[in-house]
């Protein structure tokens, strides 16, 4: 008998294994690689192997010396050669900036001299690197694993003297929009909450066949193209668009008053919203119908007014289609990447659309994967939540 | 047994009629989006919004121009044959994957069967920028970015949770006797899948392959970051439209996307009234 359980164990865990396999490799791995870019960063240790050894000598308050300069001019002029010069400068330059530019004149201008002293070749082609702050740069970014991206994506840095430090002012901007992806995602989750709780209890309390065509209302843009759903939202709340053509029409508004209701926050939360209240009323319904009408009817005849039998009898019951709708449209919104990057004009991105950025725009993938790695905690954290209190075996999406 | 809600005194019947209001309001958010870019799509103008004609219904206002620049642009149409290659070709290792995990993650002997459904559902719940960064970096790595076997894998790890989920959800309606009774008869397991189970979950499976085809289909972030010209497919193309400058020939392929769903939401709704319910035991 134990055997054949222990058989039917290994049967069971044999039949997930290819798409665990599959999982792990295709999905997992990926993951995997993206978070160990947060903390990894070969490129400059690997292109300055030399200029970084002699730099270890170096006390880091006064010059370095004239072996330290050789080194270095030695594999600026190689790494140019090589033409991969570009993503040096630009790593150390992240650190210290003007650094990408010194790197590069200086490269270029020591191509054209065989000097008697390295030192003051360079110091004439940038003076920064007569500055300690170009060396101590150097150093750094020559870190092989380092906790940088992280503390910039927390607004942090690290000062002269490797004390962990404030960002200046105008380089904060990491915290907040961590902060108002959280609050969008709150507020989203408690309007699609209001929204979506008197549907699913008419969903669940009309008769079958009616209740049926309802949920297709919900399926069918539950299973429309995200696509498809913002350019509706575009065509319908753009400057030249339907709404604010209906307005000027009814002459609730002047042609010149017209109302911004697309790329900016409103348009992010507006379709959003739309798109994400499907996530909560299916959940929601999902639990309502388990409760039989005859408790609110019994209620009733007891003697309860609607109010008292809803607080007391319905209500408790959908506490668990609420966690889950609520858990499922938070999850899913502190995430959000597409809409916001095509509605959201300057003032709806969220967290989402600037990792985005430092993959595609400013290039800074360790940056970017910090703050995917923050993002992506926050996730799973909310997963884990979910998993414990709602079970995915739950969800649903017919 | 009348009426199914309860019924309350004085006011209840005004509360109702508010309800009523607030819902219907809530269904108009939900669909009317999806229904003004129907109408849209014929303007014959390259205008976005209800032409003066198109309100007064004249025939010239509305047209298929738009139409036809689609089926005649060659862009659309490779757009549309990658697509479906993707969404196939991923639809099947997802289905084929999805359902072999959920008959052992629905048996009673599964072992770590709740870290074991998080982990795959997981594709689901990351964000997908995360999930195409890493994508990125990784089949950057392997030398396979801008191919369409990165794409196909990728939107087949991606829609796997969907087949995982329905079928996992058809499989907890199903009689395990069925199972034992085949086996007792002296089947494999082999011969008891295709036989006996395979028939009674096919729904389930079908909607999940469906699933998972609609989703490849919807999939635009990691074509964005896995994809070369050569890969574009349909989202893809609708969001350079969207970045760029909408065209009403966005709003035509839209109007396709919308008749897309429909008729998927048919199949589905089809294949539920034959076998009954998701979850509830079938009669």
């Amino acid at each position: 008998m134990a055997l054949s359980l222990a058989g039917a164990r290994v049967r069971a865990a044999a039949l997930t294994l290819p798409l665990v396999a599959f999982i792990g490799v295709t999905f997992l791995a990926p993951l995997g690689l993206m978070l160990a870019r947060s903390v990894h960063e070969p490129l400059v240790a690997d292109s300055l192997p030399d200029t970084l050894a002699v730099l270890e000598n170096w006390d880091g308050v006064s010059l370095p010396g004239e072996d330290v300069f050789q080194a270095l001019a030695r594999e600026l002029l190689t790494l140019h050669k090589q033409r991969s010069l570009g993503g040096v400068a630009t790593r150390v330059n992240r650190l210290e900036s003007g650094m990408r530019s010194a790197i590069v004149r200086t490269a270029r201008q020591l191509r054209n001299a065989d000097p008697g002293s390295w030192r003051e070749a360079m110091i004439a082609a940038a003076p920064i690197w007569n500055e300690p702050k170009a060396w101590r740069a150097l150093q750094r970014s020559g870190e092989r694993y380092t906790l940088r991206h992280f503390l910039h994506a927390l607004d942090l840095e690290r000062d002269s003297e490797g004390n962990v430090v404030a960002q200046p002012p105008d380089q904060r901007i990491y915290l907040s929009l961590l902060g108002r992806t959280l609050m969008v995602s709150v507020v989203i989750t408690v309007i699609c909450l209001i929204l979506g709780y008197p549907v699913a209890y008419l969903i669940a309390n009309s008769p079958p066949s009616r209740s049926n065509l309802l949920l297709l209302l919900v399926l069918v843009p539950f299973w429309t193209s995200l696509l498809v759903r913002t350019t509706s939202w575009i065509v319908l709340l753009q400057n030249q668009g339907v709404i604010n053509d209906l307005l000027v029409a009814v002459g609730l508004t002047t042609e010149e008053g017209r109302i911004p209701m697309i790329y900016n926050m409103t348009g992010t939360l507006v379709a959003m919203t739309q798109i994400l209240l499907p996530f909560m009323v299916l959940p929601l319904y999902a639990v309502m119908r388990t409760i039989a009408p005859s408790q609110m009817r019994a209620a009733a005849a007891l003697g309860a007014s609607f109010g008292q039998a809803f607080v007391r009898v319905y209500w408790p019951q959908t506490l668990p289609g609420i966690a889950a709708g609520s858990l499922l449209v938070f999850i899913l919104s502190i995430g959000y990447y597409i809409t916001p990057a095509l509605v959201g004009g300057r003032t709806g991105q969220l967290i989402s659309n600037l990792i985005a950025y430092h993959m595609q725009q400013s290039l800074n993938w360790g940056l970017a994967a910090a703050l995917g790695a923050i993002l992506l905690v926050c996730v799973a954290l909310l997963f884990f939540l979910f998993n414990r209190l709602v079970g995915v075996e739950r969800m649903r999406f017919t | 047994m009348t009426s199914r809600t309860a019924s309350f005194g004085l006011g209840d019947r005004l509360a109702r009629w508010l309800h009523l209001a607030f819902c219907a309001a809530v269904f108009v958010f939900l669909i009317a989006p999806m229904l003004v870019v129907v109408p849209l799509s014929f303007n014959a103008e390259p205008y976005f919004t209800f032409s003066e004609g198109m309100l007064a219904l004249d025939a010239d206002a509305y047209s298929l121009r738009w139409y036809r620049n689609i089926v005649e642009d060659e862009e659309w149409r490779l757009a549309l044959a990658n697509s479906l290659f993707i969404g196939l070709a991923a639809a099947a290792i997802a289905t084929v994957l999805g359902v072999l995990a959920a008959l052992g993650l629905t048996s009673p002997a599964m072992p770590g069967r709740a870290l074991v459904t998080g982990l795959l559902i997981s594709p689901m719940i990351t964000p997908i920028i995360i999930s195409a960064a890493g994508m990125f970096f990784f089949y950057s790595y392997l030398g396979l970015s801008q191919t369409h076997l990165s794409l196909v894998l990728a939107h087949a790890a991606l829609g796997t949770p969907f087949v995982v989920i329905t079928v996992t959800a058809t499989l907890a309606g199903f009689d395990r006797n069925l199972v034992r009774a085949a086996e007792s008869l002296g089947a494999g397991p082999f011969v008891v899948f295709r036989r006996v189970q395979l028939p009674l979950i096919a729904p389930g499976v079908i909607a999940g392959a469906l699933f998972a085809f609609a989703a490849s289909f919807d999939e635009v972030v990691t074509v964005l970051f896995l994809g070369g010209l050569e890969q574009r497919t349909i989202p893809r193309q609708m969001w350079a439209g969207i970045r760029e400058q909408i065209s009403p020939e966005i709003l035509a392929v839209a109007t396709f996307l919308v008749a897309f769903v429909l008729v998927l939401m048919g199949v589905v709704e089809w294949l539920r009234g034959r076998h009954g319910h998701q979850g509830e035991p079938a009669p």
